[in-house]
């Protein structure tokens, strides 16, 4: 059975770099996805984290500061100040009242900080079954 | 007409239910006339399903808006082309397509087999009819493409639709999905002739052999629909990557590889009778991750650009998945004697090992890329955060993972069957190696200190000189004894043992897209807002945007920058990137201007307009070596026809060593 022995050894070599691989360094790869009343509940967790957050952009709230955007996401009862700052302008489809995901992170001063915004309209036909207002986040497309 | 398609495809649900019950009941009690009426029946559900189908697209093309579907999916001013494809646009009518399909192959399947297998066919038909009730089910009750728009009970009409996603307004887009829809479905087949041979305890590998093509052109789809979407994704997505690990992505990607493993262990169960059980395993997987793929794609369980709503659709899934998988783990253990391996592995350097690596690799990047599609549901479960994993993770898994494959192409085909001798290894490695070596310190040298792309370069012109050595050992030897110049010696090579030649070529067409992938370690970007007159440079290349236009039509309204090309102060090219905004579905597109060329590709993006409203955002980028992924693309397309082709010698491949259980019934196959 030594023959087995040189097979068991490789594949154990090649599942145990793999797993490697897919463990190191991980947390970088990870984004967490909240909605704003959970970003707030995560408490210090949330801080250095990177997270995608869903909700509707406030109607006015759209500010131009500088090379920065900042703008309101209201989701139900909670708002979320973010502030935009990547080198993407921003898609057509970000408006007022948009549903807009933003990518990034929550600073010590409560504002977001988002390196990526998705946007999309409400579509004109938007009810569907079993989808219920608050919980369906937009089928946003890169743009 | 309303109707007509509901009726269709709930006359077709009772049909399918019929044909899998009769199949069944005529197998087991032997009443021919029930098995051929089952058969009948498949016809009859393909002939239904090809009325609501052709209701449905009625519909779209002539704009009833009456239809909910036509509605979200179709508008007025769409182009008939795109009317057509909206037919498989959204999530109802897809699961028509997806049926209507799996409809198609069973009658061709039921038809062509109507003489043969006589034992086994019944089993065929009722898994095919099996998984296609599931799918009219979802079609009646679930997500039903008739769905008429009614207020108060009335129905009602709407003056225009939505529109089909303008991102889906796209030549190549528009075959993209059914490709892979040819691929998903396809894949039934074999896995329906695995299961019959599972419950008849077959005695030989004679699903194998029948579904050989099958699976084969079945791959072949797949492979073209991956592709077109990578195509698509790079040429209109304006971001200018083909693969973003995106989980409608990874959904095509899953059931390729497990097909691609599959197609490469079936060899080792025709030539040495060997991994029985682990192709029936490899089969299901397969079958089972096209289910998945489509239930990834038509659920939105993870966000993805390709999301469709949330639905209902998941729980019957996952019901149908649970099931499914149990009763073939089942099949698979209580048959386990039927499926004795009738030879065993004798040295680490043997093609059977490097089959066995070729398969470890392949599953274990098929796992790691399912459980990166599946984190965000997974870590919900445990930990209750929704996490996902970015492109950096499946890259630095699947780079060194794709290399050791790459590495495999080259090294397995030429490894002899049961064990490898030193000389043998030295005649057929010595060259090719040394090469490779050399163009490593030559890239050393001339400046590349990207690990990988060096790794990834040494493999690829390995594994080349290894083919082309193999072709032209085997055309010279021809070409000398027949008098025939080395050109037509190589196609008659080909010819006699097209199998062999155009996996090789299909190999052949895989280094090539890695040379292209590995283009992506030396990409260069440069965004700037730019204003008539003004430049920007990007490598070799400076930009002037010459003009700066805007203006609309019925279908969208546009932004258009004209940009004049100059390198080295030579002007070379005028390309016009434009964004446009579809007043129907209310989305922005990109339309990219591309300077494709062998080396590389230039590439600018109309990015969007300006906070002020005055500049153009134009995102450039260099992109090496992109072209040569579509080249490798069709090249293994070319390869795999190759393959289809019968070969002019049929090949004897006799048996090693017969032994146990199977001993009596073997047979020499072909």
């Amino acid at each position: 059975m030594k023959k087995y022995g040189k097979f068991a050894a490789l594949i154990v070599v090649v599942i145990g770099t793999l797993v490697w691989l897919a463990t190191a360094e991980m947390k970088d790869s990870q984004t967490y996805y909240k909605t704003i009343t959970e970003l707030a509940q995560m408490g210090d967790k949330a801080y250095g984290a990177r997270v995608r957050v869903g909700g509707d952009v406030e109607a006015g709230s759209i500010k131009h500061v500088g090379n920065q955007t900042v703008f309101v996401l209201v989701q139900e009862k909670s708002r979320l100040t973010v502030a935009y700052n990547g080198s993407d302008p921003l898609p057509d489809t970000f408006k007022d009242g948009a549903q807009a995901l933003a990518d990034g992170k929550l600073g010590k001063d409560g504002t977001f900080r988002a390196g990526k915004i998705q946007a999309k309209c409400a579509s004109k036909y938007e009810a569907k079954p079993g989808m219920k207002p608050g919980e369906s986040l937009p089928n946003i497309n890169r743009s | 007409m309303e109707n007509l398609g509901s009726l269709a495809i709930l006359l077709a649900f009772c049909v399918a239910i019929y044909s899998t019950v009769a199949s069944v009941v005529g197998r087991l009690k032997s009443k021919p006339l029930l098995v051929v009426s089952a058969r009948r029946a498949a016809y009859v559900t393909w002939a239904l399903l090809t009325l609501a189908a052709f209701v449905l697209v009625s519909s779209l093309m002539r704009g009833d808006y009456r239809f909910s579907y036509v509605a979200e999916h179709s508008n007025r001013t769409l182009p008939m082309l795109y009317k057509f494809a909206a037919w498989w646009g959204g999530q109802e009518g897809s699961l028509l397509f997806w049926s209507w399909l799996l409809s198609t192959y069973t009658a061709v399947v039921v038809f062509s087999n109507r003489r043969r297998h006589a034992g086994m066919m019944p089993w065929v038909l009722a898994v095919l009819t099996t998984v296609q009730t599931f799918f009219l089910l979802l079609n009646n009750f679930i997500a039903n493409p008739f769905q008429m728009l009614a207020t108060d009970g009335l129905i009602v009409d709407v003056k225009d639709g939505n529109g089909l996603s303008p991102l889906l307004q796209y030549p190549a887009m528009a075959i993209h999905p059914p490709m892979l829809y040819l691929g998903y479905v396809g894949f039934a087949v074999p896995f329906a002739f695995a299961m019959g041979s599972l419950i008849t305890r077959q005695p030989g590998d004679a699903w194998i052999a029948t579904t050989r093509r099958w699976t084969l052109v079945t791959w072949l789809f797949q492979s073209t629909g991956i592709m077109l979407g990578a195509a698509w994704a790079y040429h209109v997505l304006g971001w200018g990557g083909y693969w973003g690990w995106d989980p409608v992505e990874n959904a095509s990607l899953l059931p390729w590889i497990a097909g691609t493993a599959f197609l490469h262990s079936v060899m080792m169960q025709e030539k040495k009778g060997m991994m029985k059980v682990w192709n029936m395993v490899l089969i299901s997987t397969t079958f089972f991750l096209c289910i998945l793929g489509t239930f990834l794609t038509r659920s939105g369980v993870v966000q993805s650009v390709h999301a469709f709503a949330r639905s209902e659709i998941g729980k019957y899934f996952v019901s149908f998945l649970a099931l499914g998988i149990a009763a073939v783990i089942y099949l698979i253990l209580e048959r386990l004697d039927y499926l004795k391996s009738e030879a065993q592995l004798e040295s680490v350097v043997s093609r059977e090992s490097s089959f066995l690596f070729n398969n470890l690799i392949l599953l274990a990047s098929c796992f790691a890329v399912l459980w990166g599609t599946l984190f965000p549901v997974i870590s919900e479960a445990i930990s209750g955060d929704k996490i996902s994993l970015d492109a950096d993770w499946y890259n630095r898994l699947m780079v060194p993972i794709g290399l050791f494959l790459l590495f495999l192409t080259g090294v397995g085909p030429l490894f002899s069957w049961r064990r490898t001798s030193v000389d043998s290894l030295r005649r057929n490695f010595q060259w090719p190696g040394i090469a490779s070596l050399v163009l490593v310190g030559a890239l050393i040298a001339a400046g590349i200190r990207h690990f990988y792309a060096l790794i990834s370069f040494g493999f690829c012109l390995f594994v080349a000189l290894t083919v082309i050595i193999e072709f032209y050992k085997g055309a010279h030897a021809i070409g000398v004894k027949n008098h025939m110049n080395l050109l037509r010696a190589t196609a008659e090579l080909t010819h006699r043992n097209t199998r062999r030649y155009g996996g090789y070529l299909v190999h052949m067409g895989i280094v090539l897209m890695f040379i292209g992938f590995t283009g992506h370690a030396f990409n260069l970007s440069e965004v700037k807002e730019l204003n008539n007159g003004d430049k920007m440079t990007i490598g070799k290349y400076e930009l002037r945007m010459v003009n700066l236009a805007q203006g609309e039509n019925e279908n969208y309204a546009w932004h258009r920058a004209t940009m004049a090309v100059t390198k080295n102060g030579e002007y070379i090219d005028t390309l016009e990137p434009e964004k446009r905004f579809y007043k129907a579905s209310r989305q922005g597109t990109s339309e990219v201007g591309i300077r494709q060329r062998p080396n590389e590709d230039l590439y600018l993006n109309f990015g969007g307009m300006s906070d002020d409203n005055q500049r153009a955002v134009i995102q450039a980028y260099v992109f090496p070596l992109v072209s040569w992924i579509w080249v490798g693309t069709l090249v293994v397309i070319l390869g795999t026809l190759v393959c289809l082709v019968p070969s002019k010698i049929k090949m004897q491949y006799a048996r090693t060593e017969i032994v146990g259980y199977a001993k009596k019934d073997a047979t020499v196959q072909k």
